[in-house]
């Protein structure tokens, strides 16, 4: 897109580029003092004069970012000092541009959407994305920045640790703002803002330094994670609702992290996952004190928890001794049929067709809470004046659980066996020509990642009340799958985020929810296209993925060289 | 001549067992019609640098890979430190043996002190369960593999290099890491495939002190090549294949100007290595003996 404009153009017009920007941004602020739409039914009512809802004041926040990035380089290069070339202010100003006009665009289409009609929408919207365009146009005439490299700056520690502790709390405070939103049209409006901040940060270089930062400081980083995901159900003021949406993804996200194993670190392709979540939520279910169970031992929950990834991880074994012979296309195919294999079982354990352990289709419902030492988690807590409900017991329950995992996940990746994994998945020949037992490898990350799921699947039957056989279709493997590869295969982080926007996305535009396969299939071929490592990159995976032209370029350089050794084998003929 | 200035240090520590490291007798490799190995009959000892030679075709990679288990020969055994040698590539390694690949075969998107590691996956004992709560075993054998690769990188000439990605490295310090990955996995006998195939001729000359100072070690080497010169310098015996079939065996000096070799290779004219054969004494050799 830069290239429209010539360069000597942007030289000439980079003052006039840099004045109209900084108008439009100002413009933007303004607009959020007047009316947005005509009545108050749309985006938690941006109707009134100069009083600015919520969602019109996080617009301004990012039509300040754009005045910010564009009016400080006015200060001039020696003022700037080095920050003049670390940081990408021009970039950044682009990105914020397009970002806010992305935003103002959204709100616009859905006042328009939920109150019936252009009409409705007043002068703030027309005027916000007039300027969002405007702006757009004007840092169009800047000249481009350098790459940002904000991570050179030396940083305090106490800075660091801020700005992790920071990040964390915007994370909380946005994550209970988003899942606060009722309405799509706003939760959509509140999610460009995001998209839009995190991207202009991108762009200014600062999730580099935040990542050494955050490298430098891991035990911080860790800690302050857990503990703000601890702190969350606290600022959702017992509304279950949403503490039993933020509970599903926590249960999805911990599956998708057993999967991330098998699809992530050794490379291979699993489709029937969902198979192992739901052996172990069969098992948790057939061993609790539901007056459907079928079998007269309830143990306690711990053992409970125990047997359930046991169970799913044997039948890791049974399906992998076999199987994990073949490889690649087979392996996939193998797997999306086990997957449905289970179900079937499932639905002919009915005492029809076979004996009756789960009550077939019906599955087995009623499954009590759990009760750990007199903790009841059916019922309501109040803890620190805060109503604590049943899906925010569970929800620790589940990130408990979670960070077991995380632990047990990290410490494979960066281990002997985590060596050998990653080994199988570059060159399966090599590393079985360099003593690594591959097949036993392969077995342990099947077992292993199973065992994992069926963990989850155990506190999932007591969340979920009930367990049936269709909660485990092929559909479910798909998404999980997509939860690995959205979010980066082989990482923690992106799995976790890769999970939230899978399991939180439907949740909120439920009027989507028809187009909501289209949506995720276009989302999945957008990604491939131009961010096939995932949200966030694997460090040993992140080249895989892009650097096959200068591969390329690297090859035949390569060939040239042995070209000339071969035709000028005089060593002193050929000094490099 | 000069091989037997540089043998006595290595046939000092033979007479204790007088047995070879490696005894391949008879090895033949069928695939349908194609008769690629016939009747190979190879022994390798300990201290001794063996080179193998021979056309385009003429069954040295398939040999190797009779030798490290990849294949299963058709007829004639493998006996390696006096045992049968396990059929299965991970148990050769185990049993002392390790080679690289005439392609690179590194794992591309690990650091250089990540492929060693790798490496060393056969000498090391840390279970899953070692591992997830980090017990001392972990915690000892992380420790001490990560020192023992850092002296394997240093070793081959990497110092420096471990962090980095293993695709990133120049070519010719993939093909020294690979061997570096090779020795992390202790082995008595080492198998190069074309060690310095696409080097230029200072990396060749790197490569060469490289392959003396393993052997200096105390290790067996066994090493395809087609660059005569260096195989000449390097070996103590050289063994011609063509068509499957040994043609000749012996020292560097006989093996290079015996006119069947000769006419195997078609094109190598037969005064440039007699111009080599002047300076064939192992000037590697001498430096590190």
């Amino acid at each position: 897109m830069n290239a429209i404009i010539p360069s000597e153009h942007k030289i000439r017009f980079r003052f006039v580029g840099r004045g109209t920007g900084i108008t439009a941004a100002v413009l933007m602020i303004a607009s959020i003092m007047l009316p947005w739409a005509y009545t108050g039914a749309a985006l938690d009512d941006v109707s009134y004069w100069a009083s600015p809802s919520p969602l019109q004041i996080y617009f301004a926040i990012l039509a300040g970012l754009l005045l910010v990035l564009l009016a400080v380089p006015l200060v001039g290069k020696e003022r700037l000092g080095k920050y003049a070339k670390l940081v990408a202010w021009n970039s950044a100003a682009k990105v914020a541009a397009v970002t806010s006009t992305v935003m103002a665009a959204v709100a616009l289409i859905s006042i328009a959407l939920e109150l019936g009609g252009l009409i409705n929408v007043m002068i703030g919207a027309w005027l916000a994305l007039g300027g969002a365009v405007l702006s757009i146009i004007a840092t169009r005439y800047l000249p481009d920045s350098p790459e940002p490299r904000l991570e050179d700056v030396a940083s305090p520690r106490w800075l660091q640790i801020l700005a992790v502790a920071v990040i964390m709390a915007a994370g909380l405070f946005a994550a209970a703002t988003a899942l606060g939103y009722d309405d799509a049209g706003s939760f959509l409006t509140f999610a460009a803002f995001l998209a839009g901040v995190i991207l202009v940060l991108k762009s200014f270089g600062f999730f580099d330094w935040l990542s050494i930062a955050g490298a430098a400081n891991n035990r911080v980083l860790v800690l302050s994670a857990f503990a703000v995901a601890f702190a969350f159900p606290f600022t959702q003021n017992g509304s279950d609702a949403n503490m039993s949406i933020a509970s599903q993804v926590l249960i999805f996200a911990a599956t998708a992290l057993g999967l991330n194993i098998v699809v992530g670190l050794v490379g291979l392709l699993d489709l029937g996952y969902i198979a192992f979540l739901g052996a172990g939520a069969f098992t948790a279910a057939i061993l609790s004190e539901s007056a459907y169970s079928t079998v007269n031992w309830h143990p306690p929950f711990i053992v409970t928890v125990l047997i359930s990834g046991t169970v799913a991880a044997t039948l890791g074994l049974i399906i992998g001794a076999p199987t994990l012979r073949v490889s690649g296309d087979y392996l996939a195919i193998v797997t999306l049929a086990f997957g449905e294999i289970f179900r079937i079982t499932m639905i002919n354990l009915d005492g029809n067709d076979g004996p009756n352990l789960t009550h077939g289709s019906n599955g087995i419902p009623a499954i009590p809470d759990l009760n750990f030492l007199g903790f009841d988690f059916g019922v309501s807590h109040v803890i620190l004046g805060v109503d604590i409900g049943r899906f925010a017991n569970y929800y620790w329950l589940m990130l408990i659980l979670l960070a077991i995992i995380i632990v047990v996940f990290t410490n494979l990746n960066h281990s002997r066996i985590g060596r050998g994994w990653v080994a199988i998945r570059e060159d399966e020949l090599a590393a079985e020509a360099m003593g690594v037992n591959t097949f036993l490898l392969k077995l342990l990350a099947f077992a292993g990642g199973a065992f994992l799921a069926g963990l989850a699947g155990a506190v999932k039957a007591h969340h979920d009340v009930s367990v049936t056989p269709d909660q485990y279709i092929f559909l479910e493997s798909a998404f999980l799958l997509s939860a690995v590869v959205l979010g980066g295969m082989g990482t923690v982080l992106g799995v976790l985020i890769g999970a939230t926007i899978l399991k939180l996305l439907p949740e909120k535009l439920r009027f989507f929810s028809d187009y909501r396969l289209l949506a995720f299939g276009l989302l999945m071929v957008i990604m491939m296209r131009f961010r096939p490592e995932g949200i966030i990159a694997d460090r040993r995976r992140a080249l895989e993925f892009h650097d096959k032209n200068e591969e390329l370029a690297e090859e035949v350089e390569e060939e040239l060289i042995t070209h000339h050794a071969h035709l000028n084998p005089d060593p002193k003929g050929f000094e490099l | 001549m000069s091989s037997d200035a540089v043998n006595p240090a290595a046939v000092a520590q033979l007479p204790a067992s007088g047995v070879p490291i490696l005894d391949a007798r008879s090895v033949t490799m069928q695939f349908g019609g194609l008769r690629a190995v016939n009747d190979v009959s190879l022994q390798v000892h300990t201290g001794e640098i063996v080179g193998l030679i021979g056309p385009n075709g003429a069954g040295k990679t398939t040999f190797f890979n009779c030798l490290t288990g990849l294949y299963k020969p058709t007829s004639g055994s493998v006996q390696f430190v006096g045992d049968q040698l396990p059929p299965k590539p991970r148990l050769a390694v185990r049993a002392g043996m390790a080679r690289t690949f005439q392609n690179i075969r590194l794992f591309h998107n690990m650091t250089a002190i990540e492929n060693v590691m790798v490496g060393m996956y056969v000498r090391t004992q840390t279970n899953a369960l070692d591992a997830v709560f980090r017990l001392p075993r972990h915690r000892r054998e992380e420790r001490e593999s990560l020192e023992r690769a850092r002296e394997l990188l240093a070793f081959v000439g990497l110092t420096g290099s471990g962090d980095q990605l293993s695709r990133n490295l120049p070519y010719g310090d993939q093909r020294r890491l690979e061997i570096a990955r090779a020795l992390a996995t202790e082995p008595k006998l080492l198998l190069l495939d074309e060690p310095t195939a696409g080097m230029n001729p200072q990396e060749t000359r790197q490569a060469e002190e490289l392959i003396f100072k393993i052997r200096d070690l105390g290790l067996a080497v066994l090493v395809i090549e087609h660059d005569m010169r260096f195989i000449f310098n390097l070996c103590d015996r050289v063994v011609c294949l063509v068509r499957g079939e040994v043609l000749v065996e012996g020292p560097p000096a006989v093996v290079q100007n015996d006119p069947r070799v000769i006419e195997a290779y078609i094109g190598m004219p037969a005064d440039s290595s007699s111009d080599d054969s002047g300076q064939t004494p192992s000037v590697g050799g001498d430096d590190n003996a």
